[in-house]
């Protein structure tokens, strides 16, 4: 589904991703691993299309297509979906409308009719449904005045009504209660099925607690430096970051 | 492909937009000599047969506006404008007109037709009532007679003056004195057509009324007057709607709207202002400098103005509310758009005269393109207005970086009962939001759509139903893409 070879991305003319090579496959979940400043964050940017990153080497295919071509929105309405780590407030625009439109567009894509009212509202009553979200956050501007596990929990609501191919949670979880992150781990293992896959970034292994991860992989320095099972993400939670250090350094790979 | 080109890609494509309203009837048109002196006034007046009182009130007018200078406090550059080089009146020539007199021109009607004014009262479907004004005079007015039986008078101010003199005689200039600034005293002097309405004493009026401004011959001015008279316990709805041909030149347009508002009565005052602009390196388009000023006389009265702006090169209007009635209430409501270089000084001034009286003031303005946005508002609350409140709230939408936005409040309380709140905020829309709209499959284009409603759609929805579907497009069209 997603092959990345070599890829190298700069930020500000500074190099942040120094060589990624990976591959994800229809149903697989992939964790993504790393202490702060590792290129988590820039590399779900590189993903989604977002405009700050430069990329200067390497190729993303996914579905056979030459993912840096695309502009973000091809991208979305491709079925990739990215779970913000800071989900971004629009005053005035209502969860419900800004929902309706980004769904009428993916529809249109795929060459289908619009929803009409009734049916929009239903798929909304269901997804939240599916992903536990109780409160009439669709009656509110997208975002605004949330707290943080709102936000969130709004994330996978999201994802829940676009249904994406290949979904990148980038460190949905971080800030989040034991009750929230339950709602995004549930949200995503309902959403699982043998046709689309995830890629869960996290600081912490406690996510992964909920979320069976099929590979983990430990970016650090721009680099995958380590990928492996879940147990890995186990490993990493008791020895902590200063492991990999250790590790990347002594086995000088810089 | 860098993003900031693309960004540009877009802004190009916006500018690449064009006025839909900018064409030109060419039909017959009777004018005067250009130029201003008393015999231009005297001949305006003779040519809408006009008694005595009135002449006496445009000279008056006149010679006291001799005396006067162009106002320069506002946050404008106006270049100079050579009053002698306009033409006063300029009245399109029916051809039919002779043979019956309620025929319109074909030409004409096509011309409303083509602006999505049917001037045939069987196609309008929404039950509005419209007189339309070209240049000089009102074409025609719809719905008379339905509106007469139940005592409203709805009518050209020409046919005000002839068959109503006593009520225009009574009302005009007092909201308004000619004297109140430099482009009142102006349109004192040389106006020419515009709407009367006069609704009785609790009558509540069926119909949406409204007045279509078009500004059709070269190098004319266009100074109408509106003078609208709720009656104790009435009430009415009343649009404006306008556009103009594109030409390179400048052309001026200095209306007046005076609204009295009796006692237990309402009057909403809705305006979608959309003269041409000028284009996209600022050439041409209207010079907007409108006074507008409603009273509320009688107790527990209201007006409220909404307007969303997005015509015009240069806009200097501030819609206000005397509050003398006590317990009256007055509201502004407005969105003003700028775009490429337009620029807008706009606001309203809400004076505080009665005990209890409240207001209202929610600005939205949205500035993109090279454009200067001011809001300039007054708050004034006299010494027997105990108990006044006003609430405003001036919102300013940035989008790009080489345009402007301003906020000049001023308020003056004299009473110590009162409670004034002012919250103001500036914004620019993020990239980030246009991002997170992409990420989810949003196109840039439905993407500032979507946040321009967002942020407008507490002024739109105040907006009568047909008239805000017309902004909502329009502040489309005037910002399609411009985002940088």
């Amino acid at each position: 589904m997603l092959v990345i070879k070599n890829l190298r991305a700069t930020v500000g003319g500074r190099e942040i991703l120094k060589g990624i090579s990976l591959e994800v496959k229809e149903g697989e979940i992939h964790a993504i691993m790393g202490p702060n400043g590792s290129g988590k964050s820039t590399f779900a940017a590189v993903i989604a299309g977002r405009n700050y990153a430069t990329v200067t080497e390497g190729t993303v295919k996914y579905m056979g297509k030459n993912l840096l071509e695309m502009t973000p929105e091809e991208r979305a309405l491709e079925g990739i979906f990215l779970g913000f780590q800071y989900p971004v407030e629009i005053p005035g625009v209502s969860m419900t409308n800004f929902l309706k439109t980004a769904v009428n567009e993916q529809r249109k894509h795929k060459g289908l009719e619009p929803l009409s009212a009734s049916d929009f509202l239903k798929l909304m009553r269901e997804k939240k449904e599916l992903v536990g979200l109780d409160s009439k956050l669709d009656n509110r501007s997208v975002n605004e005045g949330f707290s943080g596990g709102e936000k969130k929990k709004n994330e996978i609501f999201q994802m829940a009504m676009l249904e994406p191919r290949l979904a990148i949670l980038d460190e949905t979880d971080s800030g989040l209660d034991i009750d929230a992150l339950k709602v995004v781990a549930n949200g995503v293992n309902k959403l699982r099925r043998p046709d689309n896959a995830f890629i869960v970034i996290t600081h912490y292994q406690r996510l992964l607690d909920y979320i069976i991860p099929d590979v983990v992989h430990v970016l650090y320095d721009g680099r995958i430096v380590m990928t492996s099972g879940r147990e890995l993400a186990i490993e990493l939670e008791k020895k902590g970051y200063e492991w990999i250090k250790n590790e990347v350094e002594n086995s000088g790979i810089k | 492909m860098s993003d900031k080109k693309e960004n540009n890609n877009i802004i190009n494509e916006v500018t690449a937009g064009q006025y839909k309203y900018g064409f030109y009837t060419d039909i017959e048109s009777e004018r005067i000599p250009k130029g201003l002196n008393e015999d231009i006034i005297k001949l305006i007046s003779a040519k809408k047969s006009e008694p005595d009182w009135l002449l006496e009130f445009r000279l008056k007018s006149y010679r006291h506006w001799l005396t006067m200078e162009m106002p320069r406090w506002a946050n404008l550059v106006i270049p100079e404008i050579d009053y002698q080089d306009i033409t006063y009146y300029a009245a399109p020539v029916q051809k039919s007109k002779k043979d019956s007199p309620d025929e319109i021109d074909p030409e004409l009607k096509k011309t409303f037709e083509k602006l999505g004014i049917p001037l045939e009262e069987q196609k309008i479907l929404s039950g509005v009532a419209v007189d339309a004004v070209m240049d000089s005079v009102s074409v025609k007015t719809t719905f008379r007679e339905t509106l007469a039986e139940l005592g409203i008078i709805f009518c050209s101010f020409s046919e005000a003056v002839r068959e109503y003199p006593d009520l225009v005689r009574k009302y005009l200039g007092t909201v308004v004195p000619y004297s109140d600034n430099f482009f009142a005293a102006l349109n004192s002097a040389v106006f020419s057509d515009g709407s009367f309405c006069y609704i009785p004493k609790g009558v509540r009026c069926p119909m949406e009324l409204s007045t279509y401004f078009r500004i059709n011959a070269a190098k004319t001015g266009q100074f109408e007057r509106t003078l609208i008279v709720a009656d104790d316990e009435s009430y009415v709805s009343y649009l404006e709607g306008c556009t103009a041909p594109m030409r390179d030149e400048n052309q001026l347009h200095a209306a007046v709207v005076e609204i009295i508002a009796e006692k237990d009565a309402e009057v909403k005052y809705s305006t979608v202002q959309n003269w041409y602009p000028g284009d996209h390196e600022g050439r041409g388009g209207i010079f907007n400098f409108v006074t507008k000023r409603g009273i509320c006389r009688g107790e527990n009265s209201k007006i409220s103005w909404t307007q969303v702006e997005t015509g015009s090169a240069i806009t200097w209007k501030y819609p206000s509310c005397i509050l003398k009635g006590d317990n009256s209430t007055g509201e502004f409501y407005s969105v003003a758009v700028t775009n490429h270089f337009q620029q807008a000084d706009t606001g309203t001034k809400m004076i505080h005269i009665g005990k209890n009286t409240k207001s209202t003031i929610v600005s939205k303005g949205i500035s993109a393109g090279n454009s200067q946005n001011s809001y300039r508002g007054l708050v004034k609350i006299l010494k027997n207005a105990s108990n006044a409140r006003n609430f405003s709230r001036c919102d300013s939408l940035l989008m790009g970086d080489k345009c402007g936005a301003h906020t000049f409040p001023y308020i003056e309380v004299e009473n110590q009962t009162a409670i004034v709140e002012h919250e103001a905020t500036t914004s620019k829309v993020g990239e980030d939001q246009i991002f997170y709209c992409n990420q989810r499959g949003i196109s840039t284009e439905d993407a500032v759509n979507l946040i321009v409603n967002g942020y407008t759609r507490e002024i739109i929805n105040k907006l009568p139903m047909e008239f805000a579907v017309e902004a909502q497009k329009l502040l489309q069209i005037t910002l399609e893409g411009s985002i940088g």
